[in-house]
């Protein structure tokens, strides 16, 4: 079992311990309040959850959790979860070891102002506009964990911004000694 | 061949050799109930939800098979709750059917909806919500395989009405493969270097214990850990949730740890330096405060639930699996330990110093709880099972009734749930028509459930009931008395409110009762006599008997009670 790693980079959102669980289970109704639940009568935190139907099985979907790993023992959490009965297979990912990617969106309102300031700031981060209108812009960033806490950050400055965050998806790093999956289960 | 969900169902508990259903109708569920009438299954009517789950229970824990219980929806699922919970607890293999309103009224509130696979999904090992008759089968078949398999415990199965009343092409799972159960694996191979490892940890021990938990009697290795506990000498307890997992009588036995365990049991964990945990879990009243417990001792820990493995204490050894085959490749690879002689002999003094105790009754009564425990036991035919309630007479009887094999214990042991002991010993009496059954209750338990007597007695079930009748919630009174300076807030309930015996007799059982040692006797006689109807006694016991040893709730398992008469003046 992999240690969990402190986060590299400024921790504004992250815990400074965390752990990624990327979790197949089966696509069906209740499922993903009975992984929640799970966590929530545990005591496990949560820190973020996104969800979508995995790969090619439309029979599965694929939870990729981020757990506050100071809120339990990694292990429980694995072994708890695994108990699921709609839980097929967990694979535990350290940071270390993960590539991160997060999408974040954000409309801004805009006028002369700050029209410049706003630009220096997007095109610092990478950012891109996907949407405008005569009064505000919409923009995207598909980044790091990290480079989405400094665009967030970044942008305080700008009132009545309304940001949204997907939560982060990770892999393992490649060509590394991918760690096992902790499950040794898989679809049958 | 077309048959209807309903039909489906009843045919799909036969396939599962199901022979009895304890369940209650109502609206959702009434479709069912139409072919049960042409079904070899024996449906006992209940006359309160909670009966037929803890029925369920008490035939589960008696015969090592599934219990299966029956409910409409709405209140009738809620009231099963409890009993759920309990069997989850003590994973406790159960089946629940619940009757659901149709398909097409889910989500709008209608009559008697109640969202009850949401409600129980933190208190089953899985739940199913059933949405065609096509998948009953499936459901049903899936509902066993879960409810035995790995750590059993209780599966719900909801069961919508308008899915009752459709039809379909009957069909039954082959096998496992075809349940669809793609994330479910009952068993993982045991890992052979952890076993060499504990084979070493286990020749090194000087001071080893073996501690015994429900999960050795869930997988049926009673004959497994008399072998190995013989071979090697090592001493052995039995946690509340497996009394009669080893014989009482055997020499190795130290009786049972934890709160209000034996003071040899409770103090060999503590000095020891080995702790082969089999199927237990470490509970809180087991190990009192855990950064205390057994802190010299190094510990392999046995389970088939691997999140038991370092959840509480962390092991030096983890073995993930059925604790039978666990013991039996311990046993191939001859582990023991050396000599346990002068283990033994601090053993003994503690046993001979600290052996359980009470003091005599007065011949005019009132009677002593543990007298009539052991009383009831030396009268009642071999084979007994005993059921019991929650409180001071549950601890009384599990210190006191002396058990000599398995599935002779009916209890609540993770939930402690008052009123569990009349309808699980009627559930055990199902499961086991052949032996005497006895529920020792408390009279705080027994008013909880009594109704199901009325159960007992229409069903020609002749279970035997010894209500320790100490006017009081006696758990709850011995701890005001103790931790609350005597101050004694609502636990006073009534030696005679209710009159117990007109009580019983108003259910068709016999009443009796005895106030005194000599009527003890007498009705004990009396009651041992009758084999044909329930009988309840009311036995009219010490109000300020407490239970000891105790270690109090937080403590260290070093700090035990001992009885009164047992303390030095140091102490
Ligand atoms: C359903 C439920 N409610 C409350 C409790 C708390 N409780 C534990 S023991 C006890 C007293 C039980 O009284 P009684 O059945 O008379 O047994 P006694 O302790 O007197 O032998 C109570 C109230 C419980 N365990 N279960
Ligand atoms: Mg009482």
């Amino acid at each position: 079992m992999n240690t969990p790693e402190p986060f590299a980079g400024e921790p504004v959102h992250t815990p400074v311990r965390h752990h990624i669980l990327s979790v197949l289970v089966e696509n069906k109704s209740g499922v993903l309040a009975r992984v929640a639940g799970l966590f929530a009568r545990r005591g496990f935190n949560i820190y973020s959850l996104a969800v979508a139907p995995a790969e090619r099985h439309a029979r599965f979907s694929r939870i990729t959790i981020v757990v506050d790993a100071e809120s339990a023992p990694l292990e429980q959490v694995v072994g708890q979860l695994d108990k699921l009965v709609n839980v097929v297979d967990i694979s535990d990912i350290a940071p270390r070891e993960a590539v991160e990617r997060e999408l974040l969106l954000a409309t801004i309102p805009t006028d002369v102002s700050n029209r410049t300031s706003l630009l220096d700031i997007l095109g610092l981060a990478g950012a891109s506009i996907i949407d405008v209108d005569p009064g505000a812009i919409t923009v995207m960033l598909a980044g790091t964990p990290t480079s989405c806490d400094e665009l967030e950050r970044a942008l305080e400055d700008h009132a009545s911004v309304e940001l949204h965050r997907t939560g982060r998806l990770a892999v393992p790093r490649l060509g590394r000694d991918v760690p096992p999956a902790t499950s040794e289960r898989g679809p049958r | 061949m077309e048959l209807t969900g309903a039909q489906a169902l009843i045919k799909s508990l036969e396939q599962q050799g199901v022979d009895t259903v304890f369940g209650l109708p109502g609206g959702a569920i009434l479709p069912v109930y139409d072919p049960l009438l042409d079904s070899s299954i024996r449906h006992i009517l209940v006359r309160h939800e909670q009966g037929a789950g803890h029925m369920a229970e008490g035939y589960a824990l008696a015969t090592g098979r599934p219990g299966v219980a029956m409910v409409t929806s709405g209140p009738g699922s809620t009231n099963i709750v409890t009993p759920i919970t309990n069997a989850h607890m003590d994973s406790t293999p159960l089946v629940v059917v619940t009757g659901q309103v149709a398909t097409t009224s889910i989500g709008l509130d209608a009559f008697q909806e109640c969202d009850i696979t949401g409600i129980t999904m933190g208190v089953t090992k899985h739940n199913f919500l059933v949405r065609s008759a096509h998948e009953i089968p499936r459901a049903i078949a899936a509902a066993f395989h879960l409810a035995t398999t790995g750590r059993p415990g209780p599966v719900l199965v909801d069961l919508p009405k308008d899915v009752a009343q459709s039809t379909m092409e009957w069909w039954y799972p082959a096998g496992v493969d075809e349940l669809e159960l793609p994330g479910y694996r009952a068993l993982a191979p045991l890992d052979e270097g952890e076993v060499d490892r504990a084979v070493s940890l286990i020749a090194s021990a000087q001071r080893p214990v073996l501690y015994v938990g429900g999960g050795t009697l869930k997988s049926r290795a009673t004959d497994e850990l008399r072998a190995f506990a013989e071979r090697t000498g090592i001493p052995v307890v039995t946690t509340l949730m497996a009394r009669g997992a080893f014989p009482n009588s055997h020499e190795l036995f130290l009786g049972m740890p934890g709160m209000h365990g034996t003071y040899s049991a409770i103090t060999a964990m503590q000095r020891s330096d080995l702790l082969i945990v089999l199927g237990a879990r470490f509970d809180d009243r087991v190990t009192g405060r855990t950064t205390a417990f057994a802190p010299e001792a190094k510990v392999i820990h046995i389970d088939i639930d691997r999140a038991e493995l370092g959840k509480i204490r962390r092991p030096d050894v983890a073995i993930q699996g059925d604790v039978a085959t666990a013991l039996r490749a311990l046993e191939a690879a001859g582990a023991a330990p050396a000599s346990l002689a002068t283990w033994w002999s601090e053993i003994r003094s503690w046993q001979a110093a600290y052996p359980l105790t009470y003091d005599e009754a007065p011949v005019d009564g009132p009677l002593r709880p543990q007298h009539v425990i052991e009383t009831l036991a030396a009268n009642a035919p071999e084979g007994t099972i005993v059921a019991s309630g929650v409180g001071q007479h549950q601890m009384w009887t599990a210190q006191f009734w002396p058990f000599e094999e398995p599935h002779s214990w009916v209890n609540s042991g993770g939930a402690g749930t008052m009123g569990f002991g009349v309808p699980a010993a009627i559930g055990a009496k199902v499961g086991r028509p052949d032996r005497t059954v006895w529920c020792i209750d408390g009279d705080g338990c027994f008013q909880m459930t009594a109704q199901e007597l009325v159960t007992a007695r229409s069903e020609g079930i002749p279970i035997k009931v010894a209500i320790l009748n100490n006017s009081y919630l006696g758990m709850v009174r011995q701890w005001q008395e103790m931790f609350y300076d005597e101050r004694y807030s609502e636990v006073y309930l009534s030696p005679d409110l209710p009159d117990y015996v007109k009580w019983a007799e108003a259910m068709g059982c016999v009443g009796l009762r005895a106030t005194n040692p000599k009527e003890m006797r007498d009705v004990i006689d009396e009651a041992n006599a009758i084999d044909d109807v329930p009988v309840v006694i009311d036995f009219r016991v010490d109000a300020t008997e407490k239970v000891f040893p105790m270690v109090p709730a937080g403590a260290s398992n070093d700090d035990v009670l001992v009885h009164p008469s047992q303390r030095k003046e140091t102490r």
